[in-house]
């Protein structure tokens, strides 16, 4: 299993490469260096100079990402890109190009994201499970086909209208919890409360509709027969048998996002005022903060990359049948 | 859920109160912020976000008048305003009405109020020894350095003339990027030179560690003794007494700044851009600009006077009940995040801010308009004891012809025409009713009200675009417009010359489908006089580069005043500031050369008659070249709670907090109305649900009971 996951390790550089320098090619297409500049600055009485000496202080006055003066390897050396993108591979984030530590700013912002995300997904996991299995097994039934029609019915409805509506809903006319804000410690959760069921409720027709498919299709297998020939309750069979192996493609699902949920939502953390790493994001796209923004999808790019290297150990795990080999 | 709950039990407020209950009853000011400050550097931040903690926290020499109008300059730290002195070549003093060519340098002497203190700060902590305790800190010691809380002894010390010298100083410093430095090299004696001498010193390479301002003497500021100093000029600059009052000019102690300067304090995030020092009514404690910005009240400051003088009816408003009474009147200032506006409003509602702007959403929920066309509130926010203040912001919003392209710029009668037929078709009466709620007052001339020169009424109307009919202004009529491009030879948009339709592009960094609306009613405005617009709307950087090479044709912009003088707004059509050839403010390139002449001659003059007579002129050549369409001045709408006390809009003071009064009993009284928690929907939708499910217990049971035979 080590060497599995050291050869995916090692397949994960050329791809983290391959992000790095999309992600490079698409933000200077659109802003260059002295865009940046000029977004820094102000809008009011920018001078030459002054730009000139902010790319100068960030290294944005070399190349972009070739540089025809150098000669041998500063060629390609001495260019914005190499200059920006090495050091990320050990993890050195460097500073953003207002000046901040990212590293540092990182491990500031994460625990808000983790706040709203881990219990969105716990919560989130164990009612569409739940929902999902309740389908499955009234399958046929009123129950399932108004669910059904339900599930489509929240899937297509955009998840702006859940967190709007639940802001006004929950926190204006009930006055249950705050709209919106966040706190430490124990007072973060009158804060998390809303956006967690927010994300819950928006997820539940997408997730519920594929949970109930998941049921579904083991309940149809020949151990399932078996298990009612045996006599068993069907939430016996639900609970101890159809759960436990449609857990796989569950677990597909699940553990590839693990890791990205230090990441963070981006809509959700904007509405509700949450500091986390999504609004970060967001923040430095809106004022073309490129060194936050590169780390940022290199962060996003590694973590998804051990989400999906999990995934594999993961199967290995709840299916005996899989080797990494 | 049960997490929730106890948590939520524990808290004996309302459920919704983001706020803990133990601040119900304290002299805190909620109000919140939706894009975080860059610089809290003084000499670096030139933006109203920023200047709203910034105001409070240092203190520039000059302040204006909270209360009295036309905007009025008053010492803030200084002991008066102080009066220029004219000297010749040689070294004599000329009266106040000596010729400008035989003036040879201008002097400020500034004198400051004794015994003001700088806030709490480790930068000034000494030790026994009167030595500093944190001015040589090691890699060991800052290793349990983290925030600026972190540091447990702190000093201060009391304000010093040569203070301001040291900002004044750093305008010019390599490594302190000053949007102002440039403007001051030009009339700051020496500040130029300064600036080339420390640039020499600066590469890249050395762009950490301290750098002794007091090494580097600035010849045009000099010390005269510990709360006096004297600036001179090199050229006659009445204006400049208004940036005094900027917190460009706001003290800067050394000790902070070499504090900051140490070695691995920037790796920390620890600098002056993120934990400021001043002398003002407030410091920032939590400086968290991802959740929240706290001001909390300067236990060092020596107390400011609220004013005893006013407007004609501030006393009937209430707005002289605290006069003569120490300020600040309230402890804390909690600015919270909301980078949405609606739940910012949604939380003023429920009175979690106390004070509020109003959005598009918002507006129809807000405001109405009675049938004079004023704005008032609605029931619903009168019944909360909301209080609306309107105010004609000093801003322009202007549409802008590139002067220097061939069809629609230069200095020809037929684009004259031209333009001066656009500007009579281009509604902004309805443009301002529409997209702004009516919140706008169209423009006659660059100049808004407020401003020194602006003229009401008959005489202020811009006569080519609109007519003064039984007392009002009226827009001219479409068939003008048709008449001025026949005779510029646009017939029904037709050029005459080649026979193609006139086709006119609008270049906007304004996208999306929020614009599309705009665009739209833009393009019906053209189309009035036959002219097909097309709009073509890139990115704000693409924009800036079309602005900068002269590439655009028609343009959107907007100008917010930096102090109350038409030198501010003129300077925005002065020749020498064209965009293309200087990279200047003048996005329109206009250049006039009697225009020019007209504005170096008021921009040196002191507000009078003969100066008003100078601004006459120089709008009515700028109506007559038409290089703007004028636009609109926005109105200011903001509402606060009645909680909220000694509200007056101040468009040019940023340092206004200390004003302000907040009666904590009343907001606690109302929120607690106001915010009760609401049950019955809940158990509604619970009832509702069991219901529906009953059935399907009732099938399951049957299920598990079916025997099969």
């Amino acid at each position: 299993m080590i060497s599995y996951i050291l050869r995916r390790a090692m397949y994960a550089i050329p791809i983290l490469i391959g992000v790095n320098i999309i992600t490079f090619v698409l933000f200077f297409v659109v802003n260059t260096p002295d865009d940046m500049a000029r977004m820094h600055l102000g809008m009011k009485r920018v001078s030459e100079a002054a730009i000139v000496k902010w790319k100068d202080e960030r290294g944005y006055n070399k190349p972009v990402l070739f540089n025809h003066s150098a000669n041998g390897a500063k060629k390609i050396t001495e260019t914005i890109f190499f200059q920006n993108s090495v050091k990320l591979f050990i993890f050195d984030f460097g500073r953003s190009d207002s000046g901040r530590d990212i590293g540092y700013d990182i491990s500031q912002r994460m625990w808000p994201s983790l706040a709203i995300t881990i219990p969105s997904l716990i919560v989130g996991l164990l009612s569409y499970i739940s929902f999902g299995l309740i389908l499955a097994f009234f399958r046929g039934t009123y129950v399932d086909i108004s669910g059904v029609i339900l599930c489509v019915i929240m899937m297509s409805i955009s998840g702006l209208f859940y967190i709007i509506g639940g802001q006004y809903l929950i926190g204006k006319f009930l006055h249950l919890v705050p709209i919106s804000g966040y706190d430490t410690g124990l007072n973060a959760v009158k804060f998390v409360f809303l956006p967690v069921l927010v994300g819950l409720i928006g997820g539940i027709g997408a997730s519920t509709r594929w949970y109930r498919t998941i049921f579904l299709e083991e309940m149809n297998k020949d151990y399932v027969r078996t298990a009612r020939a045996k006599g068993l309750s069907e939430l016996r069979i639900l609970y101890r048998h159809v759960l436990t192996n449609g857990l796989i493609p569950i677990l597909t699902g699940v553990v590839v996002i693990l890791p990205s949920l230090f990441i963070g939502s981006l809509i959700v953390e904007s509405f509700f005022a949450i500091p986390g790493l999504g609004s970060y994001t967001i923040d430095a796209i809106n004022r073309q903060d490129f060194a936050i923004v590169r780390s940022m999808v290199f962060l996003g790019s590694v973590l998804y990359i051990i989400g999906l290297i999990l995934t594999d150990i993961s199967y290995t795990l709840v299916d005996p049948r899989v080797r990494l080999n | 859920m049960s997490l929730f709950l106890f948590c939520i039990g524990c808290d004996q407020s309302s459920w919704n109160n983001p706020y803990p209950h133990e601040e119900s009853d304290e002299l805190i000011y909620y109000d919140s912020f939706s894009e975080r400050p860059k610089h809290l550097d003084p000499v670096s931040s030139y933006s109203s976000n920023e200047y709203i903690f910034l105001g409070q926290i240092y203190e520039p020499l000059l302040q204006y008048h909270f209360l009295k109008r036309p905007y009025e300059l008053v010492p803030l730290t200084a002991n008066n305003i102080p009066k220029p002195i004219y000297s010749d070549k040689n070294g004599g003093i000329l009266p106040e009405t000596a010729p400008e060519e035989n003036i040879d340098t201008i002097k400020y002497r500034i004198s400051i109020k004794p015994g003001i203190l700088f806030q709490p700060h480790p930068a000034f902590a000494k030790d026994k020894n009167g030595s500093f305790l944190y001015h040589d800190l090691d890699e060991n010691d800052l290793n349990k350095i983290y925030t600026l809380a972190d540091f447990n002894v702190l000093g201060s010390r009391e304000l010093q003339a040569s203070d301001y010298i040291y900002q004044i100083k750093r305008m010019s410093h390599p490594r302190v990027h000053s949007p102002i430095s440039g403007l001051m090299k030009k009339y700051i004696l020496g500040l130029d030179e300064l600036s080339k001498e420390l640039n020499s010193l600066y590469s890249s390479d050395s762009s950490s560690g301290y750098l002794n301002l007091h090494d580097y003497s600035l010849s045009g500021v000099n010390l005269i003794d510990k709360y006096t100093f004297e600036i001179t000029l090199k050229e006659k600059y009445p204006q400049f007494l208004y940036w005094l009052s900027m917190s460009f000019f706001a003290p800067m102690p050394w000790e902070a700044d070499f504090f900051y300067s140490q070695k691995g304090f920037e790796e920390k995030n620890i600098s002056l851009d993120w934990y400021p020092v001043g002398t003002g009514p407030f410091m920032l404690t939590e400086n968290n600009p991802n959740r929240r910005m706290v001001l909390e009240k300067n236990p060092n400051f020596r107390g400011e006077i609220y004013p005893t003088e006013g407007e004609e009816f501030d006393e009937d408003l209430g707005l002289l009940a605290d006069a003569g009474k120490k300020m600040p009147f309230i402890d804390k200032a909690i600015y919270s995040l909301e980078k949405e506006s609606i739940p910012a409003w949604n939380k003023f509602l429920q009175g979690y801010y106390d004070t509020s702007g109003i959005v598009s959403d918002s507006f129809d929920q807000a405001v109405q308009f009675d049938s004079q066309g004023d704005a008032e509130l609605t029931d619903e926010m009168r019944e909360k004891g909301i209080q609306l203040l309107t105010t004609t912001t000093t801003s322009t919003y202007y549409m802008g012809f590139n002067m220097s392209d061939d069809l629609v710029g230069g200095d020809s009668e037929r684009a004259r025409l031209l333009r001066h037929a656009i500007s009579v078709v281009v509604d902004y009466e309805e443009y301002i009713s529409i997209f702004a709620n009516g919140r706008g007052l169209p423009a006659q001339s660059p100049i808004p009200p407020g401003i020194f020169g602006y003229t009401m009424g008959k005489e202020g109307v811009n006569k080519y675009v609109y007519q003064w009919q039984n007392n009002k202004v009226k827009r001219r009529p479409v068939e003008y417009a048709k008449e001025l491009m026949n005779k510029a030879g646009y017939k029904n948009g037709r050029d005459e010359l080649s026979g193609k339709p006139l086709v006119l592009n609008l270049d906007t960094p304004a996208a999306g489908p929020g614009s599309k609306a705009r665009f739209d009613w833009l393009r019906k405005q053209f189309a009035k006089i036959g002219i097909n617009l097309v709009v073509r709307a890139t990115d704000y950087n693409r924009f800036q580069e079309k602005m900068r090479k002269g590439t655009a044709q028609i343009f959107q912009w907007g100008w917010n005043a930096d102090y109350p003088d038409p030198e501010n707004f003129f300077f925005l059509l002065y020749g020498p500031n064209a965009k293309i050839d200087h990279n200047g403010e003048n996005a329109a390139n206009y250049k006039n050369k009697q225009f020019d002449l007209l504005f170096d001659q008021m921009k040196s003059m002191k507000n009078s008659s003969d100066r008003k007579i100078i601004i006459d002129q120089m709008v009515e050549l700028v109506r007559y070249d038409a290089p703007w369409l004028w636009g609109y001045h926005p109105v200011g709408f903001s509402l606060h709670h009645d909680w909220y006390r000694n509200a007056k809009p101040n468009l040019m003071a940023n340092n206004t907090l200390k004003y302000k009064r907040i009666d904590p009993d009343l907001r606690s009284e109302k929120r607690s109305i106001w915010n009760q928690p609401i049950w019955w929907p809940i158990v509604l939708i619970i009832f509702i649900g069991t219901i529906i499910l009953l059935p399907a217990f009732f099938l399951y049971r049957r299920k598990e009971n079916e025997q099969i035979i």
